[in-house]
């Protein structure tokens, strides 16, 4: 199980003529970071979208374990083992900490209305594990004193460190994080960040957007430039930095 | 006495209904206008259910609820894809629909006429017909209800409703199926309010079309709105309210002419009122309104 195992093939999308994507490669290896960059829209968050199912592309597929998941409706994406966090935020902000984690989990018995008056006990069961595991997940990265709290009572850090640890709670092998360390304070860049870098070590694989370059380079294995909904540069973080074409791109 | 035990059984038709529509709308954000629709498709099948094969009353509400559940996924299936304004316009033309083939139906249903001598129910040998004994029926529906309503929305099922209403896209990528949720709970919604319908017909013993009008599901709302949306007791506070607040007019010494528009007059202050500086209501904890966190933007 080397190797690639995520791969986006020649997807295309236009909204209304104008086309976001065009003809976009590329694939992500188990335990890799992937960072992409590039101007507004250059088509990233687009791309997001139609790996999740949120969007459709014209054309293209995106292949994860074996599976196309163009054709799929975006909650069975996500429960295949694929997450994603929001360029504006999303959380539940009349739910606490706790509770917005708990809805990641996967197959949960509770989850079912039947069950939750037949199989009573399974559920509960189930929800006691699913407890003990967002506790841990909470605490280790710092939001244990948090966990009653509403999100919508954390400062803007914290609800990205949540949204990313939601990720974790889903037990995704991909993570797509969208700008997870955009208008957030330093000591909190800095805590998101290694524990994005830590990912690769438990063969979790990311695919990060994000326009704070010294973050980019700080974590990813390989980054890809792309504007307009093409792929300029591939390489390794210097290698795109340095590439003439992207200076270009950032110079115009 | 007899009247004050009317006004109890009331209330108690009304936290059902009002329970059952806070777990459509409060609980998962779809505001529906079809509830009165369930409510009489309710109270005519156990009605004519009774009047022509004289079933005994459980079997009755049990093919209430059934009949109403499979109305409401039939409305439900193509309504839940479509969002806000257009969900309520959708649920609003299945009541007209509804009361049109009530008020036209007249061989079947009676037409405007109604159904008259609907038989007071018989639950294993017990004769439920004084006041205090409908008040028993109704008093335990309501302790049901209420029960069933507080598992379902304090489950991982009732976590994602909420998440559902306050950010579809949010629950989505959560991997929930937010199409299946909102049909499950459209369908339980609906069939809870078929039982209050049921009992209401036997209760009356007279039932026709002008029960169950756009006006009641309008009513149905309203208790919501003033009680609290996604909130099961202030529900039952919102119905204690809207209920009795005509009774109290008719000891203002108001004449009753009077007394029905000022009624009308109250009501709309009370849903502006509530809508412009309390929109969560006196206990809830959701607000329909635009623009806040988590709606679309």
């Amino acid at each position: 199980m080397s190797g690639s195992w995520f791969d986006i093939n020649d997807v295309t999308k236009s909204f209304n003529g104008l086309r976001a994507l065009s003809g976009f490669s590329c694939s992500v290896k188990k335990g890799e970071i992937l960072g992409l960059i590039g101007p507004n829209g250059a088509g990233k968050t687009t791309l997001f979208n139609v790996i999740t199912g949120f969007v459709v592309p014209d054309y293209g597929n995106v292949i994860f374990k074996g599976i196309d998941l163009v054709s799929l409706p975006s909650h069975k994406i996500a429960s295949i083992g694929i997450a994603r966090t929001f360029q504006i935020l999303r959380l539940i902000l009349q739910l606490t900490v706790f509770e917005n984690t708990m809805l990641f989990f996967r197959d949960q018995p509770g989850e079912k209305i039947g069950n939750i008056f037949f199989r009573s006990k399974m559920s509960s069961k189930k929800e006691a594990e699913n407890r003990e595991k967002a506790i841990s997940i909470l605490e280790s990265v710092g939001l244990g004193e948090k966990l009653f709290e509403y999100a919508g009572n954390l400062s803007y850090g914290q609800q990205k460190l949540l949204s990313l640890v939601c990720c974790f709670a889903a037990g995704a092998n991909v993570l797509l994080l969208d700008e997870p360390v955009a208008g957030i304070a330093p000591e909190m860049i800095e805590k998101i960040l290694s524990i994005i870098s830590d990912l690769p070590r438990q063969l979790k694989s990311v695919m990060l957007i994000e326009h704070n370059l010294d973050a980019v380079m700080q974590v990813c294995n390989r980054v890809i430039f792309m504007d307009a909904g093409v792929k300029i540069s591939e390489g390794s973080p210097l290698e795109v930095r340095n590439d003439p074409k992207v200076i270009r791109a950032y110079i115009d | 006495m007899e009247y004050l035990l009317h006004i109890l059984i009331l209330i108690g038709i009304y936290v059902i209904l009002s329970i059952s529509l806070n777990l459509i709308s409060g609980f998962t954000g779809l505001i529906s206008l079809a509830h009165a629709g369930f409510y009489g498709v309710g109270a005519y099948v156990a009605s004519l259910m009774a009047l022509n094969i004289h079933s005994p009353f459980l079997v009755n509400v049990l093919c209430a609820i059934i009949l109403s559940g499979i109305l409401g996924a039939l409305v439900g299936a193509p309504a839940l894809r479509i969002h806000d304004d257009y969900f309520v316009i959708a649920t609003f033309a299945f009541q007209v629909i509804i009361f049109s083939i009530l008020n036209n139906w007249v061989s079947f249903t009676g037409g405007p006429i109604g159904l008259a001598g609907i038989p007071q129910p018989i639950i294993f040998g017990w004769n439920v017909s004084s006041h205090i004994e409908f008040l028993l029926l109704i008093g335990s529906l309501c302790a049901l209800t209420l029960w069933v309503s507080r598992r379902v929305v304090n489950s991982p099922f009732g976590r994602v409703l909420k998440a559902i209403r306050e950010d579809e896209i949010f629950a989505q990528a959560a991997g929930k199926n937010v199409a299946k949720y909102k049909l499950q709970i459209f369908v339980l919604g609906a069939g809870m309010a078929a039982v209050a319908g049921a009992v209401y017909a036997c209760y009356i013993t007279f039932i026709d079309p002008t029960s169950f009008t756009i006006m009641e599901s309008i009513f149905i709302i309203s208790i919501i709105i003033i009680g609290g949306a996604g909130s099961l007791w202030g529900t039952v506070i919102g119905a204690v309210v809207l209920v009795t607040l005509p009774e109290v007019l008719r000891f203002a010494g108001l004449p009753a002419t009077v007394a029905a528009n000022i009624r009308q007059i109250i009501y709309g202050s009370l849903l502006i009122g509530f809508m412009m500086w309390r929109p969560k209501g006196l206990l809830g904890e959701y607000s329909f309104q635009r623009g806040g966190p988590g709606s679309e933007r």
